[in-house]
């Protein structure tokens, strides 16, 4: 309580601070910068006391105690702080939809139900209110994917690529990190699954209004069999000779999948269709990113067998069965990661984006390890989408996307001091510090 | 807890008698059956009204607090729960709940839905009743939804999981009245059929008028009964009394303050129309619920004297929810006003204590006044603040015990007390586990043994996904 207490006196310098910085930052590698003395959770490794980090050129440059400052940089006094990677939040609409119920403003879901070669990237507003939004609590960098649920086409079984993009800069090209970092499937559904209930939503490919029959769901693999089928040929045609094919942008956009550098990102919330998209990206040689919620726990045998990392569905979701333990979903990140199956968090819709370390932190008073959390928030979905050696931990090398606080970013009451992105500075000011400013002041 | 909704006889009850039905079905309650005299020994106690006590103890005696302090001691009689290095708090009180209700929230085939009472539909089989309690929480307000103007009639309840439908509701508690006001009212993201008449209003401007018109009939229909009730009591012979209109009957009740309004709203022009309207018929608004543009008219609401029960930090799932600031109980509670974050969702009730802790980052709330959000203040907006919402000698035993500060993400329910009684003990919850599995898979093995066979049960109401989520979940 005394901590909690203590983090307040913090908070008007903090806001002080932030509006000091411009909302976007400035071109990367610009200025270098030097955070003394805090404590650094590099995450890669135990916590350092009173240690340095080194930004140059967007990238970290070096860490530890006594790491020389190079001259120019500016130094941030960190004394009593806490160092962390920026978190990650792997599964979100930003960008793409700004007010759920406004369909003008949402760009999710697209008609047809194929739709390979939509990018996420390609609708996201770079000036979206849930950007700083979000970056205030320490999130620097974040997922985009389509057809989660949104309005348009709900009957989309490729719903198109998610993207990877920092939560700061000018245009989409400053901020992407991975244009294409998932090809996102929503697995068909089949019957016994025990109904989609709340936290359902994947499972679209149902016939509209019935019941899954298991007629619609074999036609269905067949349709996406043979998907996988045709962009395996148009990539060796490709391969022989360029000038023959006739250009096929769906085909295209697949063979990233078919080759296994692309992962599919299976959105599925039944523990049947899980067995059997494992069953199938196993024998198809595709790289899975399971998207779920408490069947995973049904199915993590299989999981840690087929070393299927999950992205979890939103913990803090009411459940989808009466009779489920009522904590279910919070003991579920522990139960997994426990068994050295990886595991990150996500907010899929955006109105709870910012709960992010919120639900990382239920997931520690229910079981899950500190560490496995700070993992869950960091390196863990970095991994996932292939940017392990880029982004997730404090250490050489990796672009410098960190957060400062006065506290663990978990805990309600931590803020977010010092936010970079790319090595920047960035602005943790937003929408709703200005009319909170705005408001305080009204007599 | 893990029972399934099978009993006919159960069902014919809610569904179609009402209260008075209920009270005749019954089954064994599975509280824990204790002795009249609690000890609760050794806890961090977070009394919230009284300060917080270190190592101290609370005794129990028939439900009520008998004592609390660092010196009380057990008398012999006592079942003692020791609760050293726990942390205990007065029961969590949920202004705005739509938990233990059979069927549909919204009576939504008219604009003033005020014949349609919540107490009519209590569902005691509701198991986020047990979910909820194992958030801590003991008290809730539940109201009616939100697709009429003027709403359904709404009941305060206890959440004495277990008990029968008329022993949920908290005795002595004045009823209240779901009012809404703006995107809801006027089914603006409501799907429209093809064919189908929309229905009036359909613009803030024909919601103020729905609530006139009603208030206006209402105060016409009170007219006839005083002038009745004088003659008669003058004692006139042979005289007809007025036709009952049970959709007035709550607002001339609301007119003579026997009856809470408890408004849904979000924009700050809705906000001040309603105190507007209300200052014209001479009722007060109890509450003004989620209340997202609070923060820009505080000044108004204290002056007016309402409450406001808002959420942590939902905001953008509507247009009316786009200027949403997670500051906004900080900003209410400084200029003056009663505030309680409340849920609107059986899941989020399940962590209110996190959601109010929200309020000492977002605008530097003070640890005693984020614990106030959740428990006495609600007790105040829904006038049951000398029963519950501290924990001072001689209120009820409503408790929640914690593992660690309530106000940290880190801290997990460990016991939840409703009048004395341990109604969710988390310990025993984890023990019944194995043997529920065994009870349900024997039920499974029956049904398929009977032929049955059919896809197993479990689903929620269904196919709610992600993104269509936030709009239903907001009521």
């Amino acid at each position: 309580m005394k901590k909690i207490l203590k983090t307040l006196s913090f908070s008007m310098i903090a806001i002080a601070v932030a509006a000091a910085f411009s909302l976007v930052p400035a071109a990367q590698g610009q200025q270098s910068y030097a955070i003394t003395g805090a404590k650094v959770y590099p995450v890669s490794g135990p916590p350092i006391d009173g240690a340095t980090v080194v930004i140059r050129g967007g990238k970290i440059t070096a860490v530890g105690k006594g790491a020389a400052i190079p001259s120019g940089a500016k130094v941030i006094d960190a004394k009593g702080l806490e160092v962390y990677p920026g978190m990650f939040n792997a599964v979100t609409e930003i960008g793409m939809n700004e007010v759920g119920a406004v369909e003008a403003t949402v760009d999710t879901a697209e008609l047809g139900e194929y739709n390979p070669q939509l990018v996420a990237a390609t609708a996201v507003n770079p000036a979206s209110a849930h950007i700083p939004v979000t970056r205030a609590e320490g999130i620097t960098h974040v997922i985009s994917a389509p057809g989660l649920g949104g309005r348009g086409g709900g009957g989309s079984v490729i719903t198109g690529q998610a993207s990877l993009f920092n939560l700061a800069g000018w245009t989409m090209d400053e901020m992407q990190v991975k244009r294409s970092a998932a090809m996102v499937v929503n697995w068909p559904v089949l019957p016994g699954g025990g109904g989609g209930g709340r936290g359902g939503g994947g499972g679209r490919g149902a016939a509209a209004g019935g019941a899954p029959s298991r007629a619609d769901y074999d036609r269905r693999i067949a349709e996406l069999t043979e998907w996988f089928e045709r962009a395996r040929h148009y990539a060796s045609a490709m391969q022989a000779n360029k000038n023959s094919v006739e250009r096929d942008l769906k085909l295209e956009a697949l063979v990233p999948v078919v080759k296994g550098d692309l992962p599919l990102f299976v959105v599925a919330n039944q523990a049947n269709q899980i067995s059997e998209a494992v069953a199938y990206c196993d024998k198809q040689k595709l790289k899975m990113i399971l998207a779920t919620g408490t069947a995973a726990g049904e199915v993590k045998d299989l999981l840690k067998e087929k070393n299927v990392p999950v992205i979890l569905r939103p913990t803090l979701t009411l459940l989808r069965g009466e009779d489920e333990p009522y904590d279910a979903n919070l003991t579920l990140p522990g139960q997994l990661s426990a068994m050295g199956i990886k595991v990150a968090f996500g907010s899929y819709g955006n109105e709870f984006a910012r709960r992010l370390s919120q639900q990382a932190g239920v997931a520690v008073a229910f079981g899950m390890s500190h560490d496995d959390a700070l993992k869950a928030l960091t390196i863990n979905p970095a991994e996932m989408f292939g940017v392990g050696k880029e982004l997730g931990t404090i250490e050489t090398g990796k672009i410098a996307n960190l957060i400062v606080t006065n506290g663990d970013p978990m805990e309600l009451s931590t803020e977010v001091r010092y936010l970079f992105i790319n090595g920047q500075l960035t602005s943790t000011d937003n929408k709703h510090k200005q009319l909170y400013e705005e408001y305080r002041k009204r007599p | 807890m893990k029972r399934g909704r099978n009993s006919l006889a159960l069902s014919l009850c809610i569904g179609a008698f009402a209260a008075a039905a209920i009270a005749v079905c019954s089954w064994p309650s599975r509280a824990q059956t204790t002795s009249n005299v609690m000890f609760f020994k050794n806890a961090t106690i977070l009394t919230v009204t009284k300060g917080t006590i270190e190592h101290g103890s609370i005794l129990v005696r028939d439900g009520k607090i008998a004592a609390v302090g660092a010196n009380v001691q057990a008398p012999s009689d006592a079942t003692v729960v020791d609760a050293t290095g726990k942390f205990i708090m007065p029961g969590i009180i949920d202004c705005h709940s739509h938990i233990a209700i059979e069927g549909g929230v919204n009576e939504g085939s008219v604009s003033v839905s005020s014949m349609a009472n919540i107490l009519d539909v209590l569902n005691p089989e509701d198991i986020d009743i047990y979910r909820d309690l194992a958030g801590g929480v003991t008290s809730a307000n539940i109201l009616h939804g939100s697709a009429n103007a003027i709403g359904g009639q709404t009941v305060v309840i206890k959440l004495r999981w277990g008990q029968p439908a008329d022993k949920l509701v908290f005795e002595g508690a004045l009823p209240g009245i779901k009012f809404a006001l703006g995107e809801n009212p006027k089914r603006s993201n409501s799907t429209i059929l093809p064919g189908q008449v929309r229905r009036y209003p359909a613009t803030r401007m024909g919601v103020e008028d729905v609530i006139r018109q009603a208030f206006t009939d209402a105060v016409a229909y009170k007219k006839q009964w005083d002038d009745y009730n004088r003659r008669k009591s003058a004692g006139e012979a042979n005289l007809i009394p007025p036709r009952r209109d049970l959709t007035l009957d709550p607002l001339v009740e609301v007119l003579e303050g026997k009856r809470y309004v408890h408004s849904h709203c979000y924009v700050a022009d809705e906000i001040l129309m309603l105190i507007r309207v209300a200052n014209e018929f001479g009722f007060k608004v109890r509450t003004f619920q989620h209340v997202l543009e609070g923060y820009k008219v505080a000044k108004e609401i204290a002056e007016h004297g309402a409450g406001a029960s808002t959420f942590s930090d939902w905001w953008s799932y509507k247009m009316e929810a786009f200027d949403a600031i997670p500051y906004n109980a900080a900003i209410m509670t400084q200029k003056g006003v009663i505030v309680s974050i409340n849920s609107d969702d059986a899941e989020e009730a399940q962590h209110l204590n996190q959601e109010a802790a929200k309020s000492m980052r977002y605008g530097g709330m003070s640890h005693d006044d984020a614990m106030k959000m959740v428990t006495i203040n609600p007790a105040i907006q829904l006038g049951i603040e000398k029963r519950v919402g501290s924990i001072e000698v001689g209120k009820d035993a409503d408790l929640a015990i914690y593992n660690h500060d309530p106000l940290s993400v880190f801290a997990v329910v460990q016991k939840t007390v409703i009048d004395g009684r341990i109604y969710f003990d988390r310990d025993k919850d984890i023990a019944g586990r194995p043997a529920l599995a065994k009870e349900k898979q024997a039920l499974l093995d029956k049904e398929r043994q009977a032929g049955g066979g059919g896809a197993g049960r479990g689903g929620r109401s269904g196919g709610r996904g992600p993104g269509s989520e936030i709009q239903d979940r907001e009521e």
